[in-house]
C-alpha cells in the first residue's frame, strides 16, 4: 500500500516538477571542488541569463563508457560533458562527440581575435573545447624531506637523498616520461625512445629502482590524503589538489613544479542530441568558454584558463583573497620546465604500453 | 480388499480413473508451482539474464571490421597472408571506396580504435589517413596503391593488412585468447610476449586470494557463530548488533576505515610503535599489498559467513553434545564427531556466499590492494570504463562466470543448494 | 545454566600471579607513555599483586576494597594523564577489584558445570577471549570512523590536537555539511526512496517464487534456481553495463510511448535494477526457511475451509516470516550500499548515498562521508535496540521466558 502511495507521490511530484521547469540541461562533470568552481563561474550566471535549469551529474570518470553505452542504446541523456583531452579524442574517434567549429560556434576574444587563434594549439581535437590547463606535478612534505627540499623531477627517483615513500599514479602515462627523463634521455627524444620496446623497457627499469617505495594512486584525492597523513614524502597529483592542500588546508606541503605535465580539460557535446538540445548545448558552450568566464573560474580553483586572452584577467581567489596568478601552472615562474601531454602518441601506444605497465606492476 | 479382484482401472472418488486423477493433480501442482515462480522468473530472465547474455556475447562478436570495410575484406580473401608482400591494387581500390563511405559515417576512427587493441599505431593511422583519403575520388584518382603509401608508409606494410585480414572474421576467438594471455595471429593462436602477460596471473591470484579470504572468514566466524548460538537469547541478540553494525555500514566507509587503520602512519602502526613493539623505522607494511586486501575483505565479508553459520548452529540441540560426553567422548571428540558435522551446511553456505562475492569484488581491492592485491575484476572494470575494450572485458567476465558456475555446480553436488541458509 | 556449582576460595598462588599479569598489561601502556615500557610492566604487576594481597590478607572487606581500588587507581590516572587518565583509572580500578575477588572467591566457576576440569575452565574463558577479540575486529573500523567524523580538518587523519583531546581538534563541521549540503540531502532522500521500494519488489516476488520452488514437483528446478541466483554471481561491473542497455530501452519506451516524465522513469530503472540484485538473497533465505516447513499445516488449513490466500497469510506467512525478514534485510542493504550499478543505470537526479560517497572519496577528501556513516550507525543502533526491546516485550506479553 505504502509503496503505491509513495510511487504515486513520486509521479505527482515529478509531473509537477517537469511542468514547472520549462528547460533543463544535464551537464556532466567531476564533482567536488571542480564542479563547485564551474557552478559558480558558469552555471549560475548562465541560468540567470537564459532561464535554463542546469542539473549537475558527477559522472565524468565513467563518461567514456557511459556515453558509448548511451549512444548504442540510442538514449543520450547528457547535454554537455566535461572530459580530459585524451578522453575527448577517444570519444571523437568513436563518433560519440560532435565536431565543433571553433570560429563559428565559439565567442571571439574581446579584442576580436578569433576563438581558434585564441585557443591556439590547445584545440587538440575537432570535438573538444578546452576550459582549463591543469598539470600533473609533485607535492612534497616540507617537514619530511630534510634541509634541501627537492627541486628537480629526478629527486623523485633519488632514494638516497630522499628516503621514504612517494605516490605515483597507477598508470603508464606521465610516469614513463619522467622515468626516461631521469634516465638521461633528452626531453625532445622522450617519445621517440618510448616508441621502441627497448625504450619502454628502459623506462620500466628506471621505475623498478623505486618500485618498492611507491604507493600507487588511482583517485585524484589520494595523494593529498597520503601527504596529509605523512604516509608519503612526495607524490604526483593535479596541481589544483595541491593548491587546496597548501592554501586551504594549510598542510606543510610545497610544490615541485619541475617537469610538470600539462593536460587539458574541457567540454564535448555528445552526438545524437535533438536539434533543440544541440542548440542549447552550443549556446551554453559559447557562453561558458568566453574570455571572461574562463578567467572567472580561476577565482575558485587554481587551474589556468585555456584562452590566451583570459590570462590577464585572472584575479584573486574568491574566498581566500590571495592572488591566483602565481598558483597557475602556466605562470612563467612555474612553467620553466614543462611537458605537454602527447595525445597523438598515447592514443596509439596506450593499449600496448598500459598492458606492459600493468604486467610490470603485478610482477 | 474386494476392489483388487475387480477388473478395470482403480477409480477415484469422482469416478475418474485414479491414475488419470493423480496425473491431473500432479499437473495442477506443477502448474501452480510454475505460476508462483513465473512472474519472478520472467522478470529475472528479461531484465537480467538476457541483457547480461548479450553483454557476454560481445566476447566473440566482431562484425565491425566487415561492416565498416566490406569490399576490402572481400578483396583481401585473394591475398596470400604468408607472401610477405603488400596486396595488389584491387585491395587498395576497395579500401579507398570503403573508407570514403566510412569517413562519411565517421566510422573509420572507430575501426582504428578496434584494431589498435591488436596492433599499436592503427588508431592514428586510420585517423590521420582518414583526413586525406576523404579528398580522394574513387574513380578519378585511381590507382591508389602508391597514393596510400605516400599518405602513410604503413599502408605498404604487409603486417598492417595481415592484422586487418586476421581480425575480419565475424565471430572471433581473439578476445578469449587475449583473456588468457594469448593472441590471434595469422599463424593461429600464440602466446603474448612475456612482458604483456598479466591476466592468467590475475586469475590465479583472484582464486587464491578468494580462497584465503573464505578460509579466514571460516576461522573467524565459527567461534563467533558458536558463541552466539550457545549464549542466552538476550545476550546473543545484543552481540548480534556488533555483527550487524559493520554489515550496515557502507562498504566505502569500512574500506576507508581500514586504510586509516593499516597504513604506515595508521592507527595500528602508531600504537605498535608507541608501545615499542615495532621500531619507528620498521613500521609494518599492511596495506597496498595482498595482506591489506585480505584483512579488509575478510572484515567486509565476515557477516556473510557468520549469519548462515549462526542460523544452522541454532538448530543443533546442545543435548547432542551432552549425550556424546555422557557416553565417554572427550570434549574434542564430541565436538569433532558430533557438533562439527552438523554445522557443515552452515560452513558450506557461508563459504559459497563469501567466495562468490569476493571473486567479483573490485572497489575494496582497488583502494587497499596496491599493485599485488588487485583482482581480475579490477581489470574488467578498467577495460569497461577506461580502455573501452568491451570485448576483452566480456571475455574475462565470461571466464569468471564459468568458474563461478562450475563451483556452484560442484557445491550443489556436494552439499546441495537447498542447504544454503542465510539466517 | 544457573549458578548451581558450589564455589570455594582459591589459593593466593593462583590469584596473585593472574591478577599481576593483568596489572602488567596496564603497566605496559602507562610505562610506555612515560618513557619505559619494561619498568611499567614490572611496577604494574607488582602493584596489582600487592593490592590483591592487601585486600585479601589485611583488609578482608570487599566493599571497602572496591572503593579503595577504584578511587586509588583513578587518582593515579589523574596524576599521570589528567582527566582522560582519571577515567581510564576509575575503570581499571573497578576491573582489578572485580578480577581479584572473581578469582579469589572462585566466582568464575559459579556459572559452569560442576564437573569441568580446570583445563576445561581455562579453555572456556580463553574461548570467550578469542570471541571477544573477533568482535573487536568486527567493530574497530566503526569505532575508528566515529571520532574521525568530528575531525576539524578535512582529512582522514588523527591530528595531534585530537590525540591530546583538545577542543580545537574537534568540530561538527562535517555534520553541518551533511545537513546543509543539498547534494548530500538529495542523495540521502533518494536512497530512502529507492531502497525500500526495491526491497518490497524483491521480497514479494522472491517469496512467491520461493514458495513455488519449495513445492514437491517443480519441473527444471535446478535450472530455475540457477537463473534466479544469477544476479549474485555475475561480477557487478558486467551486470552494470549489461543492465544499462536493457534499462535504456525500457526507459525509451516508458518515456516515448507512455509519455511518463523523465525523473520518474529514472527512479523506476534504478529501483528495478536494485530489485533484481536483491532477489537471490530473498530466494536463498526463504527457500531455506521453507525446507523445514510442515506442509500438513497448509493442508489442514485447506481442510478447514480456508482459501489459498487466507492460508498463505494466516498460516504460512507467520511461520516463514523470520526468513522473509532477513531476506528483506539483505535485499535492503544490497540496494542501500550499491554503487556500481547505480553509477551506470542512474542519472544525476537518482544519485544515491553510496554514489555521493564514491564521488566524495574520489574527488575531494571530506570526512563528511564519515559523518554520514556515524549518523547511519547511530540510527541502526537505535533501530536494532527498539526491535530487541519490542521482541522482549512481546515475549513477556506472551508469557515466554527469555530462553
Amino acid at each position: 500500500m505504502s509503496t503505491k502511495t509513495k510511487l504515486l507521490a513520486i509521479v505527482a511530484a515529478s509531473v509537477a516538477a517537469s511542468s514547472l521547469v520549462a528547460e533543463e540541461m544535464t551537464i556532466v562533470s567531476w564533482g567536488g571542488a571542480y564542479s563547485k568552481s564551474q557552478l559558480r563561474a558558469y552555471h549560475e550566471p548562465y541560468s540567470e541569463k537564459s532561464g535554463v535549469t542546469i542539473i549537475n551529474d558527477d559522472s565524468s570518470a565513467e563518461a567514456v563508457a557511459k556515453l558509448r553505452a548511451m549512444n548504442e542504446a540510442g538514449n543520450v541523456t547528457w547535454d554537455v560533458v566535461d572530459v580530459v583531452a585524451a578522453d575527448a579524442i577517444r570519444l571523437c574517434d568513436e563518433g560519440l562527440a560532435m565536431e565543433i567549429d571553433a570560429d563559428t560556434q565559439l565567442a571571439a576574444a574581446p579584442d576580436g581575435t578569433s576563438a581558434s587563434d585564441d585557443f591556439g594549439d590547445l584545440l587538440v581535437s575537432d570535438c573538444f573545447i578546452p576550459q582549463i590547463v591543469y598539470s600533473t606535478t609533485f607535492g612534497y612534505r616540507t617537514d619530511l624531506v630534510g634541509d634541501t627540499p627537492p627541486s628537480n623531477i629526478c629527486d623523485v627517483f633519488d632514494l638516497e637523498a630522499y628516503p621514504g615513500k612517494r605516490s605515483l599514479e597507477k598508470r603508464a602515462i606521465n610516469n614513463m616520461e619522467w622515468a626516461l627523463l631521469c634516465d638521461g634521455v633528452a626531453k625532445d627524444d622522450v617519445y621517440s625512445v618510448l616508441e621502441t620496446p627497448e625504450g619502454q623497457d628502459q623506462a620500466l627499469a628506471k621505475l623498478d629502482t623505486i618500485k618498492d617505495s611507491v604507493v600507487w594512486w588511482s583517485a585524484g584525492a589520494d595523494t593529498p590524503q597520503l601527504l596529509a597523513d605523512g604516509e608519503v614524502i612526495m607524490g604526483s597529483t593535479y596541481n589544483g589538489r595541491l593548491f587546496s592542500v597548501i592554501e586551504e588546508q594549510k598542510q606543510p606541503v610545497a610544490m615541485l613544479w619541475d617537469a610538470q605535465v600539462f593536460d587539458l580539460d574541457g567540454w564535448i557535446i555528445p552526438t545524437g542530441l535533438s536539434e533543440e538540445r544541440k542548440a542549447r548545448a552550443l549556446d551554453y558552450i559559447m557562453f561558458a568558454t568566453d574570455t571572461q568566464r574562463l578567467a572567472d573560474q580561476a577565482k575558485y580553483i587554481s587551474y589556468g584558463p585555456a584562452r590566451k586572452s583570459s590570462a590577464p584577467l585572472v584575479g584573486k581567489h574568491a574566498d581566500l583573497g590571495i592572488d591566483m596568478a602565481p598558483h597557475m601552472p602556466t605562470d612563467p615562474e612555474n612553467a620553466k620546465n614543462t611537458f605537454l601531454y602527447n595525445y597523438e602518441f598515447w592514443a596509439d601506444y596506450r593499449d600496448d604500453i598500459e598492458t606492459k605497465f600493468q604486467a610490470w606492476l603485478a610482477k | 480388499m474386494s476392489d483388487e479382484t475387480q477388473s478395470g482401472p482403480v477409480l477415484a472418488a469422482d469416478g475418474t480413473p485414479l491414475k488419470q486423477s493423480l496425473a491431473r493433480s500432479l499437473r495442477n501442482q506443477k502448474m501452480r508451482a510454475l505460476a508462483l515462480i513465473g512472474p519472478l522468473l520472467i522478470f529475472v530472465l528479461i531484465s537480467f539474464v538476457i541483457p547480461i547474455g548479450s553483454m557476454l556475447f560481445r566476447s566473440v562478436e566482431n562484425g565491425m571490421v566487415e561492416q565498416t570495410i566490406p569490399l576490402t575484406v572481400e578483396a583481401l580473401k585473394d591475398w596470400d597472408i604468408d607472401s610477405g608482400e603488400s596486396p595488389n591494387e584491387a585491395v587498395y581500390q576497395a579500401f579507398v571506396e570503403d573508407m570514403i563511405v566510412a569517413i562519411e559515417a565517421k566510422k573509420h576512427t572507430r575501426l582504428g580504435t578496434r584494431l589498435n587493441y591488436e596492433q599499436t599505431g592503427m588508431s592514428s593511422l586510420f585517423r590521420k589517413s582518414g583526413r586525406k583519403i576523404k579528398r580522394l575520388d574513387p574513380q578519378a584518382d585511381a590507382p591508389f596503391k602508391d597514393k596510400l603509401i605516400d599518405i602513410d608508409k604503413k599502408w605498404g606494410d604487409a603486417q598492417t593488412w595481415a592484422v586487418i585480414k586476421t581480425h575480419s572474421v565475424k565471430i572471433t576467438n581473439g578476445y578469449f585468447l587475449n583473456a588468457i594471455d594469448m593472441q590471434r595471429t595469422p599463424e593461429g593462436a600464440q602466446a603474448q610476449p612475456e612482458d604483456k602477460r598479466i591476466l592468467i596471473t590475475l586469475f590465479k591470484r583472484t582464486l587464491f586470494m578468494s580462497l584465503v579470504i573464505t578460509f579466514s572468514c571460516i576461522m573467524l566466524a565459527y567461534p563467533v557463530a558458536w558463541i552466539l548460538a550457545n549464549l542466552p537469547m538476550r545476550t546473543a541478540n545484543m552481540l548480534m548488533i556488533l555483527v550487524l553494525l559493520p554489515f550496515w555500514t557502507s562498504l566505502l566507509v569500512r574500506t576507508s576505515a581500514w586504510k586509516v587503520m593499516l597504513q604506515q602512519q595508521g592507527v595500528i602502526n602508531e600504537v605498535l610503535v608507541w608501545l615499542g613493539i615495532v621500531a619507528d623505522d620498521a613500521r609494518l607494511v599492511m596495506i597496498n599489498n595482498q595482506l591489506g586486501t585480505i584483512i579488509a575483505m575478510t572484515h567486509i565479508l565476515l557477516p556473510f559467513m557468520i549469519l548462515p553459520m549462526y542460523s544452522v548452529m541454532q538448530t543443533i540441540q546442545p543435548t547432542y553434545l551432552r549425550a556424546a560426553k555422557s557416553m565417554g567422548a572427550t570434549n574434542w571428540t564430541a565436538f569433532w564427531r558430533v557438533y562439527f558435522p552438523l554445522s557443515v551446511p552452515g560452513i558450506g553456505a557461508g563459504s559459497i556466499l563469501v567466495f562468490i562475492l569476493s571473486i567479483g569484488y573490485y572497489i575494496t581491492p582497488e583502494i587497499v590492494g596496491g599493485t599485488k592485491g588487485v583482482f581480475i575484476s579490477n581489470r574488467i572494470a578498467y577495460h569497461i570504463s577506461s580502455s573501452l575494450n568491451w570485448g576483452l572485458a566480456a571475455a574475462l567476465g565470461t571466464i569468471l562466470l564459468a568458474v563461478v558456475l562450475i563451483l556452484y555446480w560442484a557445491y550443489d553436488k556436494i552439499v546441495g543448494i537447498d542447504n544454503v541458509k542465510l539466517g | 545454566m544457573a549458578a548451581l556449582t558450589p564455589i570455594s576460595r582459591k589459593p593466593l598462588s593462583l590469584v596473585l600471579p593472574t591478577a599481576g599479569a593483568f596489572g602488567a598489561l596496564l603497566g605496559l601502556f602507562v610505562g610506555t607513555a612515560n618513557g619505559s615500557g619494561f619498568t611499567g610492566v614490572v611496577i604494574g604487576a607488582l602493584f596489582v599483586a600487592v593490592m590483591g594481597a592487601f585486600f585479601i590478607l589485611v583488609l578482608k572487606n570487599e566493599k571497602l576494597a572496591k572503593w579503595i581500588s577504584i578511587l586509588g587507581i583513578g587518582a593515579l590516572g589523574l596524576w599521570f594523564a589528567g582527566i582522560p587518565g582519571a577515567v581510564i583509572g576509575l575503570l581499571a580500578g573497578w576491573f582489578y577489584h572485580w578480577l581479584i575477588y572473581w578469582l579469589y572467591e572462585g566466582r568464575y566457576r559459579a556459572r559452569l558445570l560442576p564437573y569441568l576440569t580446570s583445563g576445561q575452565v581455562l579453555w572456556h574463558y580463553t574461548f570467550r577471549v578469542i570471541c571477544g577479540a573477533i568482535f573487536v575486529f568486527l567493530i574497530t573500523p566503526i569505532l575508528v570512523v566515529m571520532p574521525l567524523s568530528f575531525n576539524a580538518e578535512d582529512f582522514f587523519t588523527f591530528t595531534p590536537e585530537m590525540l591530546r583531546f583538545e577542543a580545537e581538534g574537534y568540530s561538527l563541521k562535517h555534520y553541518r555539511d551533511f545537513f546543509s549540503n543539498n547534494e548530500w540531502q538529495r542523495s540521502f532522500k533518494n536512497s530512502l526512496i529507492i531502497a525500500p521500494i526495491a526491497t518490497v519488489i524483491s521480497v514479494s516476488l522472491g517469496t512467491l517464487a520461493a514458495i513455488g520452488l519449495s513445492q514437491s514437483h517443480v519441473p527444471f528446478r535446478r535450472a530455475i534456481m540457477a537463473i534466479l541466483i544469477s544476479p549474485m554471481i555475475v561480477p557487478l561491473i558486467i551486470s552494470a553495463t549489461g543492465m544499462f542497455f536493457f534499462y535504456s530501452d525500457i526507459g525509451n519506451w516508458l518515456e516515448g510511448t507512455l509519455g511518463l516524465p523523465k525523473t520518474f522513469v529514472g527512479y523506476v530503472k534504478v529501483v528495478l535494477a536494485h530489485a533484481v540484485l536483491g532477489i537471490p538473497f530473498v530466494i536463498i533465505t526463504v527457500t531455506a526457511t521453507l525446507v523445514g516447513f510442515d506442509h500438513s499445516l497448509t493442508r489442514a488449513a485447506a481442510n478447514m475451509g480456508a482459501n489459498p490466500v487466507t492460508t498463505f497469510f494466516k498460516v504460512q506467512m507467520p511461520l516463514i516470516l523470520p526468513g522473509v525478514i532477513s531476506g528483506g534485510l539483505f535485499a535492503f542493504i544490497t540496494s542501500f550500499d550499491e554503487v556500481v550499478v547505480v553509477l551506470f543505470v542512474g542519472s544525476a537526479s537518482q544519485k544515491t548515498l553510496p554514489w555521493q560517497m564514491f564521488t566524495g572519496l574520489r574527488e575531494q577528501i571530506s570526512p563528511t562521508i564519515l559523518a554520514v556513516a556515524t549518523i547511519l550507525v547511530a540510527l541502526s543502533i537505535a533501530l536494532l535496540t527498539v526491535v530487541e526491546l519490542l521482541r522482549r516485550r512481546s515475549e513477556k506479553l506472551r508469557g515466554l521466558s527469555p530462553a
